[in-house]
C-alpha cells in the first residue's frame, strides 16, 4: 500500500508538469487553431538556457532566464513563422510548425551532443519521510510549483483582460477584431506563455530522478501531446484532467512493471498512448473538448 | 458641428473577381441615423467591412475610393484602429461569444475603449438593456435571439463608439422583438451616437433613420431624405411590401373570388 502512495503521488507530480505543458499547447490552439508541434523544442530551448547559465549566475536566476528565453523562442516562431502563414490551412500550419521543430531540435541536440547538462537545482537526490511514505524533495517542488503555476495562469485567463481577449479570440477571430483585439498581440502572447510555461516543465523533467537535461529529453515532452489530447485540444480543464491522467497512468504502469511483465517491457512508455487511444474512440473531441481533432 | 462625419467616397470592393461594391458614395453625418436598404447581395454587408476593415478575413479587398471619418482616414487602418477612431461594427447575425458569460462579453467589447471608461459604459448599458444585468453569469449561447441581439449591439456599446455600425439588428426577431431593437437604437442615438443601419426592414429602418440610400448590386440605386424614399412608390413596392393601385386592385378580385377561409372542424 505504501508503494501505491507513493506512485500516486509521484504520479500526480508528473502529471501537474505534464499539464503545464499541455496548458502552454492548448493555449496556442485556442489562439491561433495551430497544432504545435514544435512544443517539445520550446521545451527543450528553455532547459537548455538555464543548463548552460547555471553555473555562472546561479540556478534561480538561470531559471529566470530560461523561462524569458522560451518566451522568447516562443514569440519569434510565432513572429517570424507562423505569422505568414497566417489564413492558411490548419493542416498546412500543423506541418509548418514540424519543420520549426526539425529546425530547433536538430540545432539544440548538435549543441549537446551526448552530454547531460544538470539544471544544478536546489533538491538534489534529497527524500522527505512523510509518514511511511518516501517522496523525493524534487516531485513535492514539482507538484508545488505546478499547481502554482497553473493556479495563477487560469486566473489570469478568467478575470484579466488578457484572458477575455484570448477566450474572445478563440471563439471568432473576426467579432473578436471588430471589439478591437489586437490578433496579432493576442497570438504573440499565447506563443510567449507557452514557452515559459514548457520551460518550467522543463526543469521539472530533469531534475532527480533524471540525471539532467539530454537529447532524449525532448521526447519525454511528447508526452504531453496524449495529455493535451485526452483532455481536448482547446480546454484549459482538459489539459489539467489529460496531464494528471498521463502522469498517474505512466507512474502506475512503471511502478508495476513487474506485475505488467506478461504485457512486455517499457510499458510505461506507451500506456499514455494506449489511454489517449481508448478515451478517443468513447469521445473524438477528448474528455472536457469541442472539437475534434480531424477537424483542426 | 459635422467634426465626425463618415464619408465614403466612390468605395468599389469585391472578392477576387466578384465585384460587390461599386462607386459608392455615403455620408453619415455627425449626430445622424442613415439606413442602406437592399435585397440580399445587393452590397450591405461588404460595406460595412470595408469600413471596420475586416473584408481580409473573407478574402475581399477594397480596390478604390476612400473612406473617412473625420479628420482619419479609416481605409489605411487595421481593424482594432477602426475600433479606436470610434467606430464600431455590431455585425450580421449577433456573433456573441456564445461561450462566454455576458458580463465576459461586455468586458471583451470594452478592449478597444480607454482605460477606465468600462464602468460608466457598463452602467449606460444596462440602464439600455436591463435583462442584461439579470442574465450577467450566464453563458451568451444560452439567451434568446431577441436577448443575443440585446447583447450584440451593448457590446458594440462598451467600445464608446462616436459612431454605430449596425448590420440587420433586427433579422430573425419577431416584430414586437424587432420594434424594440428599433426604439432601443433612437435611444442610443439620443444619447449622442451616431448611426449607420443596415436593413432589409425598410419599413422600420426608415422609420428610424433620416436619410437612406438604396443598394442594389453593388451601387447607390436612390438615396435621399428618410420621409422621402418611404413615400416613393419604387421604394414602397420593393422594399416595404406596398403594392401600387392596380395590382392592389387585382389582389383584391383574387381575394374576393377566393374561398373564405374557414376554421377546420373535426
Ligand atoms: N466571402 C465572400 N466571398 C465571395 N463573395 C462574397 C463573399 N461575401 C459576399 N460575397 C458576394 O458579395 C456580394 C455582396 O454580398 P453582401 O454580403 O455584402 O450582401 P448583403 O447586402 O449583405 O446581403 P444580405 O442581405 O443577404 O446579408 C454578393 O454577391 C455575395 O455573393
Ligand atoms: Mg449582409
Amino acid at each position: 500500500m505504501t508503494t501505491f502512495f507513493e506512485l500516486l503521488i509521484s504520479g500526480i507530480s508528473l502529471g501537474a508538469v505534464y499539464a503545464l505543458i499541455a496548458l502552454g499547447f492548448v493555449v496556442i490552439f485556442r489562439a491561433t487553431e495551430v497544432v504545435n508541434f514544435a512544443h517539445a523544442s520550446l521545451l527543450f530551448a528553455g532547459g537548455y538556457v538555464t543548463a548552460l547559465l547555471t553555473d555562472d549566475i546561479g540556478f534561480w536566476a538561470a531559471l529566470i532566464v530560461g523561462i524569458a528565453g522560451a518566451a522568447v523562442v516562443g514569440s519569434l516562431v510565432e513572429f517570424l513563422v507562423i505569422r505568414r502563414y497566417r489564413g492558411r490551412d490548419h493542416s498546412v500550419l500543423a506541418i509548418v510548425t514540424i519543420g520549426v521543430d526539425i529546425v530547433l531540435l536538430t540545432d539544440l541536440t548538435r549543441r549537446i551532443g551526448t552530454d547531460v547538462l544538470p539544471l544544478g537545482d536546489p533538491w538534489g537526490d534529497k527524500i522527505v519521510q512523510i509518514g511511511p511514505l518516501a517522496i523525493p524533495e524534487t516531485r513535492i517542488a514539482a507538484l508545488l510549483t505546478a499547481a502554482l503555476v497553473i493556479a495563477v495562469f487560469l486566473l489570469a485567463f478568467r478575470y484579466t483582460s488578457w484572458g477575455v481577449a484570448m477566450r474572445a479570440a478563440a471563439e471568432d477571430r473576426e467579432a473578436a477584431a471588430l471589439m478591437g483585439v489586437r490578433l496579432g498581440r493576442v497570438s504573440l502572447s499565447a506563443w510567449a506563455v507557452a514557452g515559459a510555461l514548457a520551460a518550467i516543465a522543463a526543469l521539472f523533467l530533469t531534475v532527480f530522478p533524471t540525471p539532467g537535461l539530454e537529447r532524449n529529453t525532448s521526447l519525454v515532452a511528447l508526452k504531453a501531446f496524449p495529455a493535451a489530447i485526452i483532455g481536448g485540444l482547446d480546454s484549459t480543464t482538459g489539459a489539467l484532467a489529460g496531464g494528471l491522467i498521463v502522469g498517474v497512468t505512466e507512474a502506475m504502469v512503471t511502478g508495476y512493471q513487474d506485475e505488467l511483465s506478461f504485457l512486455g517491457r517499457g510499458l510505461g512508455e506507451v500506456a499514455p498512448y494506449l489511454v489517449m487511444l481508448l478515451i478517443l474512440l468513447a469521445r473524438p473531441a477528448g474528455l472536457f473538448g469541442t472539437r475534434e481533432l480531424t477537424r483542426v | 458641428m459635422p467634426h465626425a462625419a463618415l464619408q465614403v467616397g466612390a468605395l468599389t470592393a469585391g472578392y477576387g473577381p466578384v465585384r460587390a461594391l461599386r462607386e459608392v458614395t455615403l455620408t453619415v453625418g455627425d449626430g445622424a441615423v442613415v439606413a442602406v436598404l437592399g435585397g440580399n447581395g445587393a452590397g450591405k454587408t461588404t460595406l460595412l467591412r470595408a469600413i471596420s476593415r475586416t473584408l481580409g478575413f473573407h478574402g475581399g479587398a477594397v480596390a478604390g475610393g476612400e473612406i473617412s471619418f473625420g479628420e482619419t482616414r479609416l481605409d489605411r487602418l487595421a481593424a482594432p484602429e477602426v475600433v479606436a477612431a470610434g467606430v464600431v461594427q455590431v455585425p450580421e447575425g449577433r456573433r456573441v461569444f456564445a461561450r462566454m458569460t455576458v458580463a465576459d462579453n461586455l468586458r471583451a467589447g470594452a478592449l478597444g475603449a480607454p482605460r477606465g471608461s468600462r464602468s460608466v459604459s457598463l452602467e449606460r448599458v444596462h440602464d439600455l438593456f436591463p435583462v442584461l444585468l439579470e442574465r450577467a453569469a450566464q453563458p451568451a449561447g444560452l439567451l434568446s435571439g431577441g436577448e443575443q441581439q440585446m447583447l450584440a449591439l451593448a457590446r458594440g456599446l462598451m467600445a464608446q463608439p462616436k459612431l454605430l455600425l449596425l448590420d440587420e439588428p433586427t433579422l430573425g426577431l419577431a416584430p414586437l422583438a424587432a420594434e424594440r431593437i428599433a426604439e432601443r437604437i433612437r435611444e442610443i442615438n439620443r444619447q449622442g451616437t451616431s448611426v449607420l443601419l443596415v436593413e432589409q426592414n425598410a419599413a422600420i429602418a426608415l422609420r428610424v433613420a433620416s436619410e437612406a440610400y438604396v443598394l442594389e448590386t453593388g451601387r447607390v440605386a436612390l438615396s435621399g431624405p428618410a420621409a422621402e424614399l418611404a413615400a416613393s412608390d419604387e421604394v414602397r413596392r420593393r422594399y416595404l411590401g406596398v403594392v401600387d393601385e392596380d395590382a392592389a386592385a387585382d389582389a383584391e378580385r383574387i381575394a374576393d373570388a377566393a374561398p373564405v377561409l374557414r376554421r377546420w372542424q373535426p
